[in-house]
């Protein structure tokens, strides 16, 4: 059977006008939503701005002002700071007494304070890792839905994980705060819940999309439930699962700095006190420190991830 | 079953050999990374002293705190040593001044019963002799001899100190009783006071006579409409602080929207002469990368703590803050995606004789708009959670009025609401990120496809 299209005399023509209505029409809409975007941005700048302490542009000339305690009257005040040697302003103010920090390991060798405050930081930040890891490997077995034991559990898991991702860390960093007391633990336990969520997630959408053949082949010789994830399914998503746990331990450190600042110890509380204070050669110190290890952890993650999954870790789908 | 003969098995040994002779690193690869976690995981165990914490931690305080998320409790006080009993309530409790509440009965013989759970958990009580009644049993405290005395054994539930009984009824509360005074906590399931707190003059109406009142009540304060009163108690309301709290959630949404959308507008053309592909000069392309590194590894935290310093505590240092951290997010991001991008609509375009903006208009842009719309989306997302966080260092917020509400300990239910609202936020925030980049995904799937059709 054939289909003969015969166009109408008028054919051309309409198309064009179709063609420039659609045009103009879709201008119009890229317009009307830029124009929106800077309505609403406008607008938010200025409620930002009406409801902080001080205005942008009353502040804005003073904004070098403000750096201007940041420059330390000794630049050799920084390297003092930093590893706590005694420094020659020292009157013994806050702002130079350097040297008390000292964590004594060894006899008269030891651990300059900052980088004391900066390990519990990262420590924190291991740890909290390591319990999101441990946590949501099984969890995102039972959660993805090729490999699910049982599907009501895996909706149960799905919403547990869900719930802990979307918890404000700092909720969980409060309520154990008032349990465990103030510190680092509690910081431990908030990322870590968070990161059980977070890494579940991630892990059991890798799950999902895995080569299904060689579970098939377990099923079919009897393994029973672990056989057939350890033996199939693991081997295929281990690489992925670590390339995930490694950027979630760059988040993590980031987090835990800020976790410091509200009470979970560690450098940022320092740096909170620091900045507040405005002890220039101290503050220079931290942020010294603190983008040293942040682009470290960075740059060796990166590296390590690249040799665990090559490119495809660095490709953002969209 | 055939059973294998030692020649073939070795014939295997030999074909596979990357199967059965695995260098050394890789065979005790895992057991060493085993090992080193075991031996990091002790360390951490110490450096944090975590049996120490443990031990003096206070896990019983858990379900209370929980507990306290969704509910209230009333602690009325009956003293016994005046000439007639009388309940008094402690100052701003949930139920108001001249509280009469239908659970607290008094008998002709001034004899009073407070029904804690109804009658199967209450007390009943007069000057010589409290009842206490739960779990099925009669208690009897006799405090004529200027000691409570139970008479018969005392149940498990029951605290017999020297001069106080306290008996703990679970969730629903507890009594307390001593000579000269009964004290009740009667605990409520839901939140006291959510709409109008007690100085408001709808407070106690139920919700058909509020109604009644706003549409065509009598002015209950001379000059404003009854409308209008609802609406300002409301808002101000002194126990939740709607007014405030909303303001403040506004606030974190402002930050993240504020921060995330300039940090994309100046990380945007900033990206193109930062891509290998696209720069004008592979120096200026090195440079930009390594600036978009050094913004992104000044921690989030910093630059609030910074920002704060410089505009003060609110939402505009919490608005820079993310500003400054998305230029290098941001950038990075792009930057990539724009090394990723197929070169021959470029290759076309150039081909015309277009300028070096036309080309990247035409031949570039279509290619990663969609792209850079959807990382930008997603980053506003996480941004919508993080602007929470560093909310509590004084960056703005529903973070620092969150982080002071924990603090204090008491105002639990206070800290749930503003979880809960905070939660909704990521959720309404998530889902149209969510909807937007699938829509989105679907326009670079079409792309593509029209790409491979035509070659």
């Amino acid at each position: 059977m054939t289909l003969s299209v015969t166009a109408p005399p008028g054919a051309p023509h309409q198309m064009a006008d179709a063609w420039r209505r659609q045009t103009s029409l879709r201008r119009f809409y890229t317009v009307l939503g830029v124009a929106l975007l800077l309505v609403a941005m406008f607008a938010s700048m200025w409620f930002a701005d009406e409801a902080n302490a001080g205005h942008f542009f009353d502040r804005l000339p003073h904004i070098l002002d403000f750096l201007s305690w940041l420059i330390p009257k000794d630049w050799n005040d920084v390297w003092r700071a930093l590893f706590d040697i005694v420094s020659p302003h020292d009157t013994g103010n806050q702002e130079f007494n350097f040297p008390l920090g000292r964590v004594y390991v060894w006899g008269g060798f030891y651990i300059p304070e900052y980088f004391e405050l900066m390990l519990t930081t990262v420590n924190v930040a291991l740890v909290s890792t390591f319990i999101g890891l441990v946590f949501a490997v099984p969890f995102s077995f039972i959660a993805a839905r090729n490999l699910t034991p049982h599907p009501l559990l895996r909706l149960v898991v799905k919403r547990f994980m869900e719930l802990l991702r979307a918890f404000p860390e700092i909720v969980i960093a409060g309520l154990f705060a008032a349990i465990v007391s103030i510190g680092p633990v509690a910081a431990i336990i908030a990322i870590g819940l968070h990161s059980i969520g977070a890494l579940g997630k991630l892990f059991y959408e890798i799950n999902e999309n895995i080569d299904m053949r060689a579970e098939e082949g377990l099923r079919a010789v009897g393994a029973n439930w672990f056989e057939r994830v350890r033996f199939a399914a693991l081997p295929q998503v281990l690489p992925n699962f670590m390339s995930y746990t490694l950027l979630r331990i760059e988040i993590n450190v980031r987090i835990s700095t800020i976790m410091g600042a509200v009470g979970g110890g560690g450098i940022g509380e320092e740096l909170k006190l620091s900045i507040s204070r405005g002890f220039g050669a101290k503050t220079l110190a931290l942020v010294l420190l603190l983008f040293t290890t942040i682009f470290i952890v960075d740059q060796f993650s990166a590296w390590l991830r690249r040799r665990l999954v090559g490119e495809q870790a660095f490709v953002m789908s969209a | 079953m055939t059973v294998m003969t030692s020649s073939e098995i070795s014939a295997i040994e030999e074909r596979y050999p990357q199967v059965f002779r695995r260098p050394a690193y890789k065979r005790f690869g895992p057991l060493l990374l085993l090992l080193g976690t075991v031996f990091y995981l002790a360390y951490a165990m110490w450096f944090f002293s975590l049996p120490q914490v443990l031990r003096e931690s206070h896990w019983e305080r858990l379900p209370l705190f929980l507990s306290q998320w969704i509910s209230y409790d009333l602690q009325p006080e009956f003293r016994l040593d005046q000439p007639e009993i009388t309940p008094k309530y402690p100052r701003f409790s949930a139920l108001g001044e001249n509280p009469n509440p239908d659970w607290v009965i008094k008998d002709r013989d001034g004899r009073f019963t407070v029904l804690i759970d109804g009658p199967a958990k209450s007390v009943i009580f007069d000057k010589t002799e409290a009842t206490i009644m739960a779990n099925g049993l009669t208690v009897p405290v006799s405090l004529i001899s200027g000691k409570p005395v139970i008479s018969g054994p005392v149940p498990d539930w029951i605290t017999a100190h020297d001069d106080e009984v306290v008996a703990k009824m679970g969730f629903v509360g507890e009594v307390r009783v001593t000579v000269d005074r009964v004290k009740v906590r009667k605990r409520f399931l839901g939140w006291a006071n959510f709409v109008f707190d007690t100085r408001s003059p709808f407070f106690g109406k139920s919700a058909g006579e509020v109604m009644s009142l706003i549409w065509s009540g009598p002015e209950l304060k001379p000059g404003t409409s009854n409308l209008a009163l609802a609406g300002d108690n409301i808002w101000n309301n002194a126990q939740w602080q709607h007014g405030d709290v909303w303001t403040k959630l506004l606030q974190t949404i402002v930050m993240a929207f504020l921060g995330t959308l300039l940090g994309g507008i100046v990380a945007f053309p900033l990206a193109f002469f930062a891509a290998r592909n696209i720069t004008p000069s592979g120096v200026l392309s090195q440079v930009l990368k390594r600036f978009f590194d050094f913004m992104r590894s000044v921690d989030m935290l910093i630059w609030a703590l910074f920002f704060t310093r410089a505009f003060g505590p609110g939402p505009l240092a919490g608005s820079a803050a993310i500003f400054f951290t998305e230029i290098g997010t941001l950038g990075k991001t792009y930057s990539e995606a724009l090394e990723n991008i197929d070169d021959k609509p470029r290759e076309g375009v150039v081909s015309t004789g277009a300028n070096g903006l036309l080309v990247q208009r035409y031949g570039v842009l279509p290619e990663v708009v969609p792209v850079f719309i959807s990382q930008t989306l997603y980053q506003w997302e996480s941004n919508t959670r993080g602007a929470t966080i560093i909310g509590a260092v004084g960056a703005g917020g529903i973070g620092l009025k969150l982080w002071e509400a924990m603090r204090t300990n008491s105002n639990w239910a206070n800290v749930f609401y503003m979880v809960l609202l905070t939660l909704l936020v990521v959720f309404i925030f998530d889902n149209i990120s969510n909807f937007l980049r699938r829509r989105l995904s679907r326009t670079i799937h079409d792309y593509n496809r029209l790409q491979a059709e035509q070659g």
